[in-house]
């Protein structure tokens, strides 16, 4: 919904019958992955969530051999919860908005393919631990530093501009596709988008301003913003349009500000 | 760090779990929090409108007493009051914290907090963050508790689903008992009080509005341990929602709020595209019943008038759905204003919301009834207490929108001073605890272990399966006595087949079949309470709707239900309200509120 023109969306003519599902299997963390094809009746609008449901049901593979459930993540189902997200066809993205039609479209076969994130511990099947993402955002103080929770009266008055803003960076659901599609992130050698992203939101807050200090120091160790290479894959991956670059781009910036200051200050 | 000794165990890290979490915390106590997913992924991220709170920014001369009167008036006077005019005197100041917070509300030119209109209200009462105000909610007091929980004052157990309490021989609360999702563990947790927030149980009807979390499967394990549940027959069906075949995804209310229509076509077979039907060969029903509130009628009317028009046949195509037509609004107003549901929309269904009508139709969508709590959110069980959507307090019959934040934040405000009050006054007996710890322990991997060993056949899904289909088919809009009956009947005989089921899944590491089976027969309990209660209530009261019965019917009914657990069936019993606040009248949306009739 990037512009104000109506453009109409292609469909898929001539559905298959049937449709597979390639999907890598892994018993638990450490053990070997291997891969398991199965096949559903094919249906309009499906996603990939209601074809895994269908599969969970009775998990038979495409040769006929009975074998445990696909485990896979999901709660909200509206992408904006972001536990659902996956590797589909080759890239990082929520299975509840994934439709079958739209990939079948792009790919002009009858497969999909199913994959766990590879950035993040692989419990089974398609889940991963993300508790990771949760770290880094104490790490940066992601947060209002409030006098308390009692009624002090509104906050300060802020451009409908700013707000919106903030608004950008604020609907980050912590999926972790900028992660997964980031070249520098792994090993726990770089923050990565996310957490910049959540210290911009704050430090674009008139009253988060205050403690600017404590969120950018989060990002000057050795695996702070200075790893970021500019490959710019986490805006296009990001499922919700978090202005990524451009946050990096203004933390550095704040950075480089906060450090003259901060050394004039001295 | 906290150092005053009292630990409150929270199950569900919603809003209100959050909320009560924050309260606690800052008042120097330790929270363990528990939740089935990371808290932030919580199903308060769905709630796409708003807050209500009568700030008044719009010189409207809105009021507390105001919003007491909508909120009472909407949910057809079978709430009591005193609780109702509490959340409606404190919501300006939940707003305002919320802004204080840095939650990105949408501004007026002076910067100061927009607020839009919503169902069954004349006044611009709803606060909002775009068209995704829950998550914004949401991730405000998710940042305040991650503070606390670096503090080290709270705990989470994130990827653990409450199984039980832990009750003493005097019925107690001393704890509970939870399971981790990824090796089966169990564990219990002890506490000085427990907070209940795990939100609704949707996916009793099979597919719903809700997220896969809200099975109410934490809260019937509390009700078949003896706290109370209240008007689990009020379950309010949405009148907009975009069906699909694993969930029925939400369109907000904010799209009638911002001006959307409701219309079919005259003809129902008309096969042009909308955008060429003519206005006079459209039928916008809601505005031609209710010329007052219009589209903006509250839910349970627009659901009844919407689900009547396409039994009769009326439907656009004849099939089950109508148009809601946003498309006479500029599309940059819409992409400004409502932008993050219109995504949705087109996400799901292919077709552009800003050009193209929707097609809609109700679906379950939250659940007025819920634990039983008195004004300071206690159930009848010493030491648990609830909030949010899972308890019964605040709605009535019917929930009006964008009052549901509100009363996830003040119950979680509420629950949590009161849970302090109670854990500094209630004697601990700790070596008395110890024992029935380790026994409840004990008979929560029982069942386990009968489930994991089970080998009859039946499948967990397909039961799944049939539970929702007969409660979607006779527990929602339109209910008969006959057809309840049915139900009743059908869940037992889906809790018979349950005793013959075989888990589907042989790797137990994180399997979630044995964890989806737990819910299920949770589900099945909670379903009858859903069904008798609504077969007992002989009258029409918001949400609740017999045609056999079509009136309200104050003088019997004026009165919540109250299910208490017997293994034969539920026991209910009927409690009056508190209405000295807002004298009852019959509820007309026709016209402009009347004062007293």
């Amino acid at each position: 919904m990037t512009t104000n023109a109506h453009v109409e969306k292609k469909r898929l003519e001539n559905p298959p019958a049937t449709i597979k599902f390639k999907i890598q299997r892994r018993e638990k963390e450490g053990a070997a992955a291997h891969w398991e094809t199965f096949e559903i009746p094919y249906r309009r609008n499906l996603n990939v969530i209601s074809a895994l449901m269908d599969i969970r049901k009775n998990p038979v593979t495409i040769e006929g051999k009975a074998t445990t459930p696909p485990v896979w993540d999901m709660s909200c189902l509206e992408q904006v919860c972001g536990i659902c997200t996956m590797v589909i066809d080759g890239r990082v993205r929520q299975s509840c908005s994934a439709l079958v039609d739209d990939l079948l479209l792009a790919s002009g076969g009858d497969t999909v393919s199913l994959a766990p994130m590879s950035k993040f511990p692989n419990v089974r099947d398609l889940k991963v631990d993300r508790s990771k993402m949760f770290e880094h955002l104490k790490k940066v103080e992601a947060w209002i530093e409030l006098d308390g929770s009692y009624d002090l009266g509104p906050g300060p008055a802020i451009s409908n501009e700013t707000a919106q803003e903030r608004y950008a960076l604020s609907r980050c659901m912590t999926c972790g596709c900028c992660l997964e599609a980031c070249p520098q992130y792994g090993d726990d050698n770089y923050i990565g988008p996310q957490a910049i992203g959540q210290a911009r939101l704050f430090n674009m807050h008139p009253v988060g301003k205050t403690t600017i200090d404590n969120r950018l120091n989060g990002l000057l160790d050795d695996d702070g913003i200075g790893n970021c290479g500019n490959a710019q894959n986490c805006v296009q991956v990001c499922p919700m349009s978090v202005p990524l670059t451009k946050a990096i781009y203004e933390t550095n910036r704040d950075i480089t500000v906060n450090a003259l200051f901060g050394w004039l200050k001295k | 760090m906290a150092s005053s000794g009292l630990k409150i165990a929270i199950v569900g890290g919603g809003l209100a779990g959050l909320a009560a979490a924050m309260k606690i915390a800052e008042a120097g106590h330790e929270v363990d929090m528990i939740s089935v997913v990371p808290v932030k992924r919580s199903h308060s991220v769905c709630a796409q409108g708003g807050i209500n709170g009568a700030v008044n920014t719009k010189g409207e001369g809105d009021s507390p007493a105001k919003h007491l009167d909508d909120t009472v008036y909407g949910g057809d006077f079978l709430a009591n009051q005193p609780p109702v005019k509490r959340m409606t005197d404190m919501a300006p100041a939940i707003i305002n914290l919320f802004d204080r917070m840095g939650v990105p509300f949408s501004r007026t030119n002076e910067g100061l907090m927009d607020f839009r209109r919503f169902g069954g209200t004349l006044h611009h009462r709803t606060a909002f963050a775009g068209a995704s105000t829950g998550q914004q909610l949401l991730y405000a007091l998710d940042e305040q508790v991650r503070k606390w929980e670096v503090g080290g004052s709270v705990t989470k157990y994130e990827g653990w689903e409450m199984l039980s309490l832990v009750l003493d021989d005097h019925q107690v609360c001393r704890g509970l008992i939870a399971m981790n999702l990824q090796t089966l563990e169990l564990k219990s947790f002890a506490a000085d009080a427990v907070i209940m927030a795990t939100g609704g149980p949707g996916l009793i009807f099979g597919k719903s509005t809700n997220s896969m979390t809200c099975t109410g499967s934490a809260v019937s394990a509390c009700y078949q341990q003896g706290a109370k549940y209240a008007n689990g027959e009020f379950i309010q069906v949405h009148p907009t929602s975009i069906p699909g075949e694993d969930k029925l995804r939400l369109m907000s209310e904010s799209a009638r709020g911002e001006g959307g229509r409701v219309w079919v076509p005259r003809d129902p077979m008309d096969a042009r595209k909308p955008k060429d039907i003519p206005e006079a060969e459209r039928r916008y029903f809601l505005e031609e019943k209710y010329p007052a509130y219009g589209n903006l009628v509250p839910r349970d009317i627009a659901t009844r008038e919407i689900f009547q028009v396409c039994l009769e046949g009326n439907g656009v195509g004849g099939e089950n759905q109508v148009y809601l037509d946003l498309t006479h609004i500029p599309a940059e107003t819409l992409t400004r204003k409502l932008g993050a549901i219109l995504e949705i929309y087109e996400m799901f269904v292919g077709d552009d919301p800003r050009f193209v009508p929707m097609r809609i139709f109700p679906g379950v969508h939250y659940s007025m009834g819920g634990l039983w709590v008195d004004y300071e959110q206690r159930t009848n069980i010493p030491g648990l207490f609830a909030a949010g959507e899972c308890d019964y307090s605040i709605h009535g019959a019917n929930r009006l929108g964008a009052n549901s934040l509100l009363s996830c934040v003040y119950g979680g405000f509420v629950a949590a001073p009161a849970a302090i009050e109670y854990g500094k006054n209630v004697e601990r007996g700790s070596s008395e605890s110890n024992g029935i710890h380790a026994a409840e322990l004990k008979r929560q991997q029982e069942i386990n272990d009968s489930i994991i060993k089970s080998e009859g056949g039946e499948n967990q899904y397909k039961l799944h399966e049939e539970l929702g289909k007969v409660m979607t088919d006779n527990v929602t809009v339109v209910r008969y006595n006959d057809r309840l009956q049915a139900t009743d009947d059908k869940i037992r005989e889906l809790q018979e087949r349950f005793t013959r089921i075989s888990v589907n899944d042989s790797n137990l590491w994180a399997t979630q079949a044995v964890p989806h089976a737990r819910q299920l027969k949770n589900m099945f309990e909670l379903a009858r309470v859903i069904t008798l209660g609504a077969l007992n209530r002989n009258e029409s009261r918001g949400a609740h709707y017999k045609p056999d019965f079509p009136d309200r019917d104050d003088e019997n009914f004026m009165k919540s239900t109250i299910a208490e657990y017997s293994a034969e069936a539920p026991v209910l019993s009927y409690e009056a309200i508190d209405v000295s606040l807002v004298e009852p009248r019959k509820r007309d949306y026709s016209s402009s509120k009347k004062a007293k009739s």
